[in-house]
């Protein structure tokens, strides 16, 4: 077994024991489902726009190298610059010199996932910066030193009084765990952060080819603050997130709020096409465009799996899936959690080193049903099981699948067998609870089932009243 | 200096030509291809799958007061610009403001005209310190315009002066004519398209109802960063 597998194994059991973390997990997401059940429903057709917008996405993805260019075009034209990064330490360099050269003392950041897959902020600080996570979760989060649990819900999994108890410990607010109290407490405390800083991080929703623009879409109104008020704005946008006319955004948006929080519209859409243009009253000077590849392009040469760069982020499929809402966020060891994440780890850290998760999957297909861009989410965990073994077999399975082959090939073989399993149980209490018992996972949680003292052929034979 | 410096537009050949390498084979389609309606206009396509729209604007006014009252957006139908500006006073009185934000707009000007005296109020056109519009009780602005299907404001960088002013102070008043309301998202893409033919202002923004988050156990609260009222005042 591999280290990150070993992990998640030993993060998994814990976490499945935490029973009133799942409890609570599991509450939150109850309340998610009723709302996203009464938004959907308010749709002339869910279904129909589901096909509309994933027809908007694979013209996206699979025609990325026009449409990215499109883009270049547009964002420059407008003033922007833009930044192509194969690799998640190109993107660091550019964004830290960039920093360095504009003498740059305070960064504010807006929620983007992109930042926690190249660990963006651990750069920053090492070089001194400060830097302030806007989001409430994110902020939390930061506070707790800890990664978010959800990549749309970052801190779902703390209860208000944690909170509370966090916030007096490292902010010396009053005792609370009144949420309104608690986001009135980091509402203040970030208010000043918005004045002082010199550059504002973001991630990205939509690339906007036609026009030029970033998309980005939120709740609280922290990336507006971010994007209006510091004199830099950095995007850090993975290459996928293109789509071809800004009118796209008009099915786009109601879906990812209607999939990602059950909400019609989020809070703030917000379009940003380059810097402060002449004339405008405010808006950064500068407006940079990171484009982050770091693996991407390997996913996107798969065409079978192609399509889960389709996604936008929403965070359905993790709401919905059984295994999420036992084991948690963080037992994936993963940027992106859930069956997404479980989808599109293994190409970018390395297949061998992430099959474990494609197996984590009871493969009922809640998430494929849970995303508004059609992504074939469970096909792609079988089809990681399939490649994984394609690739490196494993010795062990091998011998077990040959030797049941010729049993199976075998009646006289297969017959002795059946009789022989409940002789052979008789001895399985002697190794049962150790580590030498053959199907220990099993029976850590659950009994084994007893091998029936008639087989089923005998039974058939001997069944009363049927004409021989 | 690492590599990624050597070009100021990094890596984009090497990112460029491994897409192009990728995409060499098809991917299959898991969506059905639905059929275009004869309508040429793009989101003319989306309408048919979004929630429904009354056709009349009297249809649209209702349903964009019903969205206010869900969203928690207070929402009035003001007949003149005096009626809009008594609403402001007495929400000026009621919350003890003493200044306010605003911008060049006709609308907005017409009211601002008829407040109160004793009111401070700071037009941030030419120009503003950050400190002194935070430091403001609220913001007056126009809109691009009203969208019934989502109860959302739909402002611009030039429609509603700037990018900060709509969500720095605390309390954001809008000011709206009837001829703004539109039906949908796609109808509101389509008037932003029609309006900004020559180029799109670097801002825009559909605001739908107060700052909000739910990141603290799901529960709702309103205000998180940006302003935790939104009043939107429609005139004739």
């Amino acid at each position: 077994m591999t280290t990150s597998a070993t992990q998640f194994q030993i993060d998994a059991d814990r976490t499945t024991a935490d029973e009133p973390r799942r409890a609570a997990v599991r509450s939150a997401l109850g309340n998610y489902k009723v709302a996203r059940d009464k938004t959907e429903s308010a749709f002339a057709s869910w279904q129909h726009a589901r096909d509309a917008a994933a027809a908007i996405k694979y013209e996206g993805v699979n025609h990325l190298d026009h449409y990215l260019k499109e883009f270049e075009e547009k964002f420059t034209a407008r003033g922007g610059k833009v930044f192509w990064a194969s690799n998640g330490a190109q993107a660091r360099d550019y964004i830290l010199n960039l920093a360095r050269e504009r003498r740059v003392k305070s960064i504010v950041k807006s929620k983007a996932m992109t930042s926690e897959e190249i660990h963006l902020n651990d750069a920053l600080e090492k070089d001194g910066y400060h830097v302030v996570e806007s989001d409430l979760g994110e902020f939390i989060q930061q506070l707790k030193g800890e990664a978010p649990y959800h990549f749309v819900f970052p801190c779902m999994h703390l209860k208000r009084e944690e909170i509370g108890a966090l916030f007096q410990r490292k902010l010396g607010s009053e005792k609370t765990d009144s949420p309104e109290e608690l986001t009135m407490i980091a509402r203040r405390a970030l208010r000043q952060h918005y004045l002082n800083a010199d550059m504002g991080i973001s991630g990205g929703n939509f690339i906007v080819a036609e026009t030029g623009m970033i998309s980005i879409t939120e709740n609280e109104g922290n990336a507006r603050l971010a994007t209006a008020l510091p004199k830099i704005h950095v995007a850090l946008v993975g290459i996928e997130k293109v789509v071809p006319r800004l009118a796209d955004l008009a099915l786009l948006l109601p879906m990812l709020a209607t999939a990602g929080t059950g909400q019609q519209l989020t809070c703030y859409n917000s379009m940003y096409g380059g810097p402060r243009q002449p004339g405008e009253i405010d808006g950064p000077e500068e407006f940079h465009v990171v484009l982050l590849d770091n693996h991407r392009t390997r996913l996107l040469a798969d065409a079978e799996q192609r399509d889960a760069l389709h996604c936008i982020r929403c965070g359905a499929c993790l709401n919905v899936c059984p295994i999420f809402k036992n084991i948690g966020g963080h037992s994936y060891g993963t940027t992106y959690q859930g069956p997404i994440g479980s989808v599109i780890t293994p190409h970018f850290r390395g297949l061998q080193d992430w099959k474990h998760l494609s197996g984590a999957s009871s493969l009922c297909g809640a998430c494929t049903e849970a995303c508004p861009v059609k992504i074939d989410i469970h096909h792609h965990l079988l089809q990681n099981r399939r490649n994984a073994v394609a690739e490196k077999k494993v010795w062990w399975e091998r011998w077990l699948w040959a030797g049941f082959r010729e049993l199976m090939k075998r009646p006289w073989a297969y017959q002795m067998a059946i009789r022989l399993a409940p002789l052979g149980q008789v001895f399985h209490p002697l190794v049962l609870g150790t580590s030498l018992d053959p199907v220990e996972p099993w029976t850590k949680t659950r009994d084994f089932p007893e091998a029936a003292t008639k087989p089923f052929h005998d039974w058939w034979r001997d069944r009363k009243g049927v004409r021989k | 200096m690492s590599h990624s410096n050597s070009s100021p537009s990094g890596d984009r050949e090497a990112v460029l030509s491994r897409i192009a390498e990728a995409l060499r084979e098809e991917a299959p389609r898991h969506y059905e291809t639905l059929e275009k309606p004869a309508s040429n206009s793009v989101t003319a396509a989306f309408r048919e799958w979004l929630p429904a729209v009354g056709k009349t604007r009297k249809d649209q006014i209702a349903l964009f007061t019903k969205q206010s009252g869900n969203l928690k957006t207070e929402f009035a139908e003001c007949t003149s610009a005096t009626a809009a500006a008594k609403e402001i006073a007495a929400l000026a009185k009621k919350f003890k403001w003493k200044n306010i934000a605003l911008h060049t707009n006709e609308l907005v000007e017409s009211i601002a005209d008829k407040l109160p005296e004793k009111l401070g109020t700071l037009k941030v056109d030419d120009g503003y310190e950050k400190s002194a519009l935070e430091a403001c009780d609220a913001a007056i602005t126009g809109c691009e315009a009203l969208v019934a299907q989502t109860g959302s404001v739909c402002v611009t960088g030039a429609s509603s002066g700037g990018r900060a002013l709509s969500v720095l102070p605390p309390h954001h008043i809008v000011i709206a004519q009837k001829a703004q309301v539109v039906a949908d998202l796609p109808a509101a893409f389509e008037l932003l398209a029609q309006k900004y033919k020559r180029g799109y202002p670097s801002f825009i923004s559909f605001i739908t109802g107060p700052s909000r988050t739910g990141d603290i156990e799901r529960i709702l609260v309103l205000g998180a960063h940006g302003p935790k009222k939104l009043t939107v005042l429609l005139l004739p």
